[in-house]
């Protein structure tokens, strides 16, 4: 938890390769936003689900800066798995732009999708002890790590509090991964009511990593009408946070999931290393960068740099089609759209 | 050895390359090839551990014995004379 705060704390240092004119950045933004919801899709305002992390506070008061408070809607989606945290920060943010908030708890759908029954027997196939008063998550090795693969474990704490650590099965896997994203898809259903309730465009949350990496869920939180700050590196979204007044325990935060009961951080479960160093690796690698060039600055052997550039590659590949259009056999000409 | 590097590759260009294994050599890595990615591994070891009733350790998850056919030809083939040297332990 500690190394966490010092990683945040560290962002601004090490981020120099991609300090922003924050305030230029953030009219660009707001001016989009403008152009994006009244004249492009047409709608009133923006609904953004809000979960109290960095992404989607910036995003809200992006949001609310561009179009009016009063064009604003925050939406709190808490479950039974939810820290009370999120929802206390969420409504932080809500006070601070005054504007209309509304909370749905979404457990009550979780439970009629039997979201949580078809995790726990999935989490069985590893832990067949795993019961009531149990919480759990999944990690990843850290990139340091001398495993070649990046193969992902699952974490169980017992009632006792004594924590258990296992290789998962791919049945065990995929079996959770498709019961927990009806927690995202749960969010993104209620979002899109309320967009269809006020007329208004539902904002997507995700910055450039998430992105990039298909660090989303298709038809979850990857769904939306406009995605005002997917171009952005982590870095900079701090850099924007500042700028904009969000609050300071928002920005302080380590990033989470808010996906499963015991406290999981992004790194641990997706990017395998501080959200600074990935940021930089991804800088470097999209900048043609050789990993000599940013180990010094992201404070990691070149080795792990090379590393990195492989996996940011690899995962691109494999999420691939979580970026695609749906495919057709041939165009429908007659209603495609004029960009 | 021949059957078993034929189940291996089968099970490999069924299960990732959809059928048509046609541009994979057996010593093509499969990283390399982007064939298999972590699921897949995940999926890998499953198969091998149900078909050939071995138990894959976290520090045999390596690219030495899974990132190819011919490395997993190997890797088996290692396992399971080994498998079989206890079993001769156990019956002297």
């Amino acid at each position: 938890m500690e190394k966490n705060v010092d990683q945040t704390e560290n962002l601004a240092v090490l981020s120099h390769p991609l300090s922003l004119d924050v305030e230029a950045e953030a009219q660009r933004i707001e001016a989009s936003i403008r152009e994006m919801v009244f004249k492009r899709l047409k709608r009133k305002g923006a609904v953004i689900g809000v979960s109290g992390g960095i992404d989607s506070s910036v995003v809200a008061f992006l949001c609310a800066r561009a179009l009016g408070p009063e064009r604003v809607i925050l939406l709190f989606t808490p479950e039974l798995d939810s820290s009370s945290e999120n929802l206390r920060l969420g409504q932080s943010v809500a006070d601070a732009l005054g504007v209309r908030s509304f909370l749905e708890d979404i457990s009550p759908v979780l439970k009629g999708a039997r979201c949580y029954e078809r995790r726990d027997e999935a989490i069985r196939q590893v832990f067949p002890e795993y019961g009531p008063g149990y919480k759990m998550k999944i990690v990843l090795p850290s990139i340091d790590e001398d495993s070649k693969y990046s193969l992902f474990s699952l974490v169980v704490q017992a009632p006792d509090g004594a924590v258990h650590k296992r290789r998962l099965t791919a049945d065990a896997y995929l079996g959770i991964l498709a019961s927990t994203n009806f927690k995202q898809r749960a969010r993104k259903m209620m979002e899109y009511h309320y967009a269809d309730r006020y007329q208004f465009a539902v904002a997507g949350t995700p910055n450039r990593l998430e992105y990039d990496q298909g660090f989303f869920v298709k038809n979850g939180d990857g769904s939306a009408d406009f995605k005002p700050i997917a171009h952005l590196y982590k870095s900079q979204v701090y850099q924007l946070a500042e700028y904009l007044g969000v609050p300071e325990e928002i920005r302080r935060r380590p990033p989470t999931t808010d996906t499963y009961s015991l406290e999981q951080t992004q790194e641990e479960f997706y990017f395998s290393m501080p959200l600074q160093q990935f940021d930089l690796c991804l800088f470097g690698k999209n900048n043609g960068l050789a990993p000599a060039e940013i180990a010094d600055l992201a404070g990691l052997p070149a080795h792990a740099v090379e590393r990195a550039y492989q996996q940011i590659e690899s995962k691109r590949a494999v999420t691939h089609y979580l970026r695609m259009k749906p495919l057709m056999v041939e165009p429908v000409t007659e209603c495609e759209i004029k960009e | 050895m021949y059957n078993l590097q034929r189940e291996l590759r089968d099970f490999i260009v069924t299960n990732f390359m959809f059928g048509d294994g046609a541009g994979l050599a057996d010593n093509d890595s499969f990283i390399n090839k982007g064939v298999i990615d972590s699921t897949g591994v995940l999926e890998l070891v499953m198969h091998l551990e149900e078909t050939y009733r071995i138990q894959v350790k976290d520090n045999e998850l390596v690219p030495e014995n899974l990132d190819s056919i011919d490395n997993l030809v190997a890797f088996i083939s290692r396992k399971l004379a080994a498998e079989q040297e206890l079993v001769t332990a156990a019956q002297a």
